[in-house]
């Protein structure tokens, strides 16, 4: 095939993929009441800002939970992780595989089970309803993954590196801090992306570890917005675009980081 | 400090997290699918022991056969379409071109979205009187479908939503496959007069099949415990059209309050996933060690 008919073609491709997401931005974009007519536009023309005006509102408060939750995801899997896969890669402990062999098990737990005796445990702790509890769930995905991807990372790092570290007087911690977490920095970020993602997306912790009293992340808004009866599908669409804006900026400017973290967990280059 | 307890000392904070929010949940599960456990037990922390009663009364619900059934097809009907047009489009992006990886980097979008926001837009789509879909079928003389209110188009709504979501999934995996293999085997097939189906046939697939290997079992098992895009669609329903095994074990839990039989048919879903974890586990031993 010709280069620029094969580019039509990805172009056509792409569109047709696509569109439900331009639909998406063209809902929002409508006055609720053009969404209701017999045949939809397919244009937003004119254009109006409502929906986002009232999804800001009614939503704003949530968007901003489910940034916390996300961030503290971040902190919390890197700070338990990174020291781990240093563990794991270049210190080699005799339990270090078997400990590696349980992280590659328990990520296939499903998360409705984690969530399920985690709404008991959390009762008890008085973490439901609460950033630090949700924080602590969403890392139950994040945790393994983030130790699975950095070790894999690390264990390419020189052992030389290290030891010559070693040799001028550096302690093991001096060592991780100065010489491997900036080498690492390119794994670092690829499981800090992924912790964000997994944590703004979650919506079955969010579901079952808030009761609606308390604190509400966007993914949970989304949830019961949809589900009122009176569907108001162009704060909808206009609180989805909001909340699909991370994605979409991650997409942008951390592209090698997504892409190396979607092979990372499964097949190494 | 001696290289051992350093070793110790890095992975005790990851150690300690395993074993509270891992190791506890798990066996807390267990203890629970075993007791009759219900919203007072909260209050009053008395749970009956009652044996194997939650697995026989969930086991026994025949939304149970349903949800088992409808989480099979939900699985086979996305896996078999996401990877067929997932390697479709690896293969068809492969190939240098004006673009080709600009327009690769933005099918990754449906997959970066929180599956509650693809759930959400799919709804309006699928909207009966004012969806793009059924404004499309009308537009070609065809009648209008109750995509969601139906009991038989219920399930391949929300499959066919999946299989959008799971696209780019595959396409970036089995992409990375394809750029592993030599272009020189291509350029001597093409010598030989292999026209593209042969090369495909004998040099594509079956080079890729450690990676298809991997893809399919990984989808398998982020598959089978299908839950936000369900939720938001159709919430399990019209009458249990859409249930799955995880819809189900949240609704005798968190609808029914009945957490004994919601974590008997957690466990279920363990030994599920764990089965085909170890499938894959044997399969990508090599590229994990």
């Amino acid at each position: 095939m010709r280069g620029w008919i094969r580019t039509g073609v990805g172009v056509l491709i792409v569109l047709v993929l696509l569109f439900p997401l331009y639909w998406m931005l063209n809902a929002s974009l409508q006055p609720s009441g053009a969404l209701l007519r017999p045949t939809p536009e397919f244009l937003p023309l004119p254009a109006t800002l409502d929906g986002y005006r009232e999804a800001l509102a009614t939503q704003g408060g949530h968007l901003l939970s489910s940034l916390l939750v996300a961030g503290g995801t971040v902190v919390v899997s890197l700070v338990i992780a990174t020291p781990a896969a240093y563990s794991l890669a270049q210190l080699r402990w005799r339990g270090g595989p078997v400990f590696v062999f349980a992280l590659l098990i328990v990520q296939m737990i499903p998360g409705i089970v984690m969530a399920n005796s985690l709404y008991a445990l959390f009762g008890d702790l008085g973490l439901i309803d609460n950033y630090l509890g949700l924080v602590l769930a969403d890392s139950t995905a994040t945790v393994p993954f983030a130790i699975l991807v950095l070790r894999a990372f690390m264990v390419a790092i020189p052992r030389e590196l290290s030891e010559a570290a070693r040799v001028d007087g550096a302690g093991h911690w001096r060592t991780f801090v100065s010489i491997i977490v900036p080498v690492s920095r390119n794994a670092v970020v690829t499981a800090g992306v992924f912790a964000f993602l997994f944590a703004w997306a979650d919506f079955l912790f969010a579901m079952t570890l808030t009761t609606g009293q308390g604190i509400e992340p966007v993914t949970v808004g989304i949830y019961r917005f949809v589900g009122n009866q009176t569907a108001d599908w162009n704060g909808i669409m206009a609180t989805a675009v909001l909340a699909a804006i991370p994605a979409a900026i991650l997409l942008v400017v951390a592209q090698r980081y997504v892409v190396a973290g979607m092979t990372g967990g499964a097949v190494k280059e | 400090m001696s290289r051992r307890a350093a070793a110790i000392a890095f992975l005790l904070p990851a150690l300690l997290y395993v074993l509270v929010f891992f190791g506890y949940p798990l066996v807390y599960n267990l203890l629970m699918s075993l007791r009759d456990f219900s919203v007072r037990s909260f209050y009053t922390g008395q749970a009956p022991f009652v044996g194997v009663a939650n697995y026989v009364a969930a086991l026994g619900n025949p939304v149970f056969a349903r949800a088992a059934l409808n989480t099979v097809w939900f699985t086979v009907g996305s896996i078999v379409f996401q990877f067929g047009i997932g390697l479709a489009l690896a293969v068809f992006f492969n190939g240098r071109f004006l673009g080709s990886a600009t327009l690769r980097a933005l099918l990754l979008l449906p997959w970066l979205l929180p599956l509650v926001v693809s759930g959400a837009v799919w709804r309006w789509i699928f909207d009966q009187d004012h969806g793009v879909l059924n404004t499309a079928l009308r537009l070609v003389g065809l009648p209008a479908i109750p995509w969601l209110t139906d009991t038989g188009w219920a399930l391949p709504a929300v499959i066919l939503t999946n299989i959008w979501i799971g696209i780019p999934f595959n396409l970036v995996l089995l992409h990375g496959g394809l750029r592993a293999i030599p272009g020189s085997l291509y350029e001597a097939a093409a010598l030989d007069g292999a026209g593209g189906w042969q090369r495909f046939r004998s040099i594509t697939w079956p080079l890729l099949r450690p990676v298809t290997g991997i893809v399919l079992m990984l989808g398998l098992v982020y598959t089978i415990k299908v839950f936000d895009v369900i939720m938001v669609i159709t919430g399990g329903g019209p009458a249990n059209a859409t249930q799955t095994l995880t819809t189900f074990s949240y609704s005798l839990s968190f609808h029914d309050f009945a957490f004994g039989q919601g974590a008997a048919i957690g466990n279920v879903l363990i030994l599920v996933s764990t089965v085909f974890g170890f499938v894959y586990l044997r399969s990508a031993r090599e590229s994990l060690t």
